[in-house]
């Protein structure tokens, strides 16, 4: 973290060095280019999909680890991703609206709901936010099985792909159903959001917004006592996350081409906190590398059978055991050793 | 001197427990004011209240005419009365300049999307704090230990950083929690004189809460002694140390003390 201005400090001021700034290079050409050659090369298309879904999930888990970092657990992100998969899939075939106007709307929405939820329930704290908020996803889907709006456990399906965008007939993102490829589209947006997303966060983390949330973290009341409106930054911040959980849920719903009340269960809420977890609470990229390595975990344990879960679930407990800053602490560790 | 703080018939109830009953003082400007008394004789309620941590039952805080009490404490913080904590209640992950620099949230001028984007307004901001933080930490003569995390240091750096953060919001009246709480003597007296010096250097209004009886004398323009919940007495040192029903309430409380 850095808390800088001149003076003597041992920070560098406008952010970034160059070793920052080729890990930033290496990751971009890996992501946007020598994932697609290599996919490309080998033909297993259907890594597309996975790789998608990784950095949807990976936006939504972003969320929730911005809400660790005001010291809230929040097992209620499949409850925010749920309700953009649903909005933007209403706008889109009951309306006729464009995807991509749908796609923000959906996050503004999610973060609606969140500021209304969040006035009462933010003030809990521990355990009792945490055990609150692993009951919203249930709620949201018992809502869309209820509601007329949402079709009921039919769910919403056909749900057209995003069209095309064009500025004065030009056309800026082609029309996804008269492309050969959508999947290696998806790819791409999916991988532009988490872009956008993890440099927002850093960004967030790094100003001054961040310096708050983590005062906030450490001690409410004395963050109180400094003047800073604690109950504000805490729903601003339940807000920001949802409208990442919403905007991850409605590109889903997107690439799914359908929404059910299942599409997101007290399970994927769950998975987001972990990644969190498995990542390191204290890294902004932690989310996503975490989403990254419990997603193929997960799917790499398959050829185990039966003992797949207990299999997972031990070797998260030892993780969470050996590295209880997460995966992306064994890096820093190094890097300190190292300098003496 | 002008009236700075009034504390006017303040009264608070737990249940069937008075752990204030019609508290009445002033606060003058520039002044050091103790609040004393025995344990459990609600000194700390009488802080919270007027601090705005906790609600009052009846009666009301004043500072400067306008009502502080039973709001929020970030509202009374932007008033100009702030308070600080014992020593467990620090920014434990941040270095002493990172928690000088946060404090400072009352002076931000720009928003926080302003930040966000780097607006110039921000960077300003971003400049001034640092270089308050530098002063601030230079004043309170913590310069060696300005990278040094919270979680490090010992007792009386932390009481020190606890009136460096209250500090950071230049508020014009600041409550300080037992600073001399579970200090030898050398660490007390050198309190005293920062505390001094926070008065006189910077014009702040002190009013603190205490049981080390020398310290308060030697530091206080006035005290204020409770005792159950009562307001027993109020005067200067000299007064108070000659006060019959303070002796009386400090002998009692010692009994008390060993009885339990």
């Amino acid at each position: 973290m850095s808390v800088t201005d001149g003076s003597g400090s041992t920070r560098v001021r406008h952010g970034i060095d160059r070793k920052t700034l080729v890990g930033i290079a290496v990751f971009l050409l890996a992501v946007f280019v020598a994932i697609p050659l290599l996919i490309a090369v080998s033909g297993r298309a259907d890594f597309y999909y996975t790789l998608t879904s990784v950095a949807l999930l990976s936006i939504a888990s972003a969320g929730v680890w911005l809400m660790f970092y005001i010291g809230r657990i929040n097992i209620g992100q499949g409850a925010f991703a749920l309700i953009g998969a649903y909005v933007s899939a209403i706008l889109v075939t009951k309306a006729g609206v464009s995807f991509w106007l749908s796609l923000p709307i959906a996050g503004l929405f999610a973060a609606g709901v969140a500021v209304l939820i969040g006035l009462p329930i933010l003030r809990l704290k521990g355990v009792y936010f945490a055990m609150i908020s692993l009951v919203l996803t249930q709620v949201v889907t018992l809502a869309a099985l209820a509601l007329p709006i949402t079709n009921g456990a039919k769910g919403i399906t056909s749900i057209p792909l995003p069209g095309e965008i064009s500025i004065l007939g030009l056309t800026l993102i082609p029309d996804f159903a008269t492309m050969e490829n959508s999947r290696l589209a998806f790819y791409y947006t999916a991988c532009v959001l988490m872009v956008l997303t993890f440099a927002a966060m850093y960004r967030l983390v790094n100003s001054r917004l961040g310096h708050i949330c983590r005062s906030m973290q450490q001690n409410e009341e004395l963050a109180s006592s400094i003047g800073i409106n604690i109950a504000y930054i805490r729903v601003i911040v339940f807000a920001i996350s949802s409208f990442l959980g919403g905007i991850g849920g409605a590109m889903f719903g997107a690439i799914a081409q359908s929404v059910y009340p299942s599409s997101f269960q007290v399970a994927d809420s769950i998975n987001f906190m972990l990644n969190c977890f498995l990542g390191g609470l204290g890294y902004v990229f932690g989310p996503m590398l975490g989403t990254l390595v419990l997603y193929f975990g997960w799917d790499l344990l398959f050829e185990s059978g039966k003992y797949q879960l207990l299999i997972y679930a031990s070797l998260l407990i030892f993780l969470m055991l050996v590295l209880p800053n997460g995966l992306l602490s064994i890096r820093l560790d190094k890097v300190w050793r190292a300098r003496g | 001197m002008s009236t700075l703080l009034e504390v006017r018939d303040v009264s608070k109830r737990f249940g069937g427990l008075t752990a204030n009953h019609n508290i009445t003082f002033d606060v003058a400007e520039n002044e050091i004011v103790s609040v004393i008394g025995p344990n459990g004789a609600g000194k700390s309620t009488l802080f919270k209240m007027i601090s705005s941590f906790l609600r009052t039952t009846s009666g009301e805080v004043r500072f400067k005419g306008e009502r502080i009490s039973n709001l929020k404490p970030h509202v009374v913080a932007r008033k100009g009365v702030v308070r600080t904590f014992q020593e467990t209640t620090i920014f434990k992950n941040m270095t002493v300049r990172e928690s000088v620099i946060v404090a400072q949230h009352l002076r931000a001028k720009a928003s926080l999307a302003g930040y966000f984007w780097g607006s110039k307004a921000a960077r300003a901001d971003v400049h001034a704090f640092g270089r308050h933080a530098d002063e601030l930490i230079d004043f309170l003569g913590l310069s060696n230990i300005r990278n040094e995390l919270a979680s490090n240091l010992p007792h009386g750096h932390l009481r020190a950083l606890g009136v460096a953060i209250g500090l950071a919001t230049e508020p014009k009246l600041l409550l300080l929690d037992e600073p001399f709480a579970g200090m030898n003597q050398d660490e007390t007296m050198s309190m005293v004189q920062l505390v001094r010096k926070v008065r006189d250097d910077r014009r702040v209004t002190v009013l603190l809460v205490e049981h080390d009886m020398s310290a308060v004398m030697s530091i206080s323009d006035r005290i204020v002694v409770l005792n159950f919940g009562e307001m027993i007495a109020e005067g200067t040192p000299a007064e108070i140390q000659t006060n019959e029903r303070v002796i009386e309430a400090y002998l009692g409380s010692e009994d008390d003390a060993i009885g339990i």
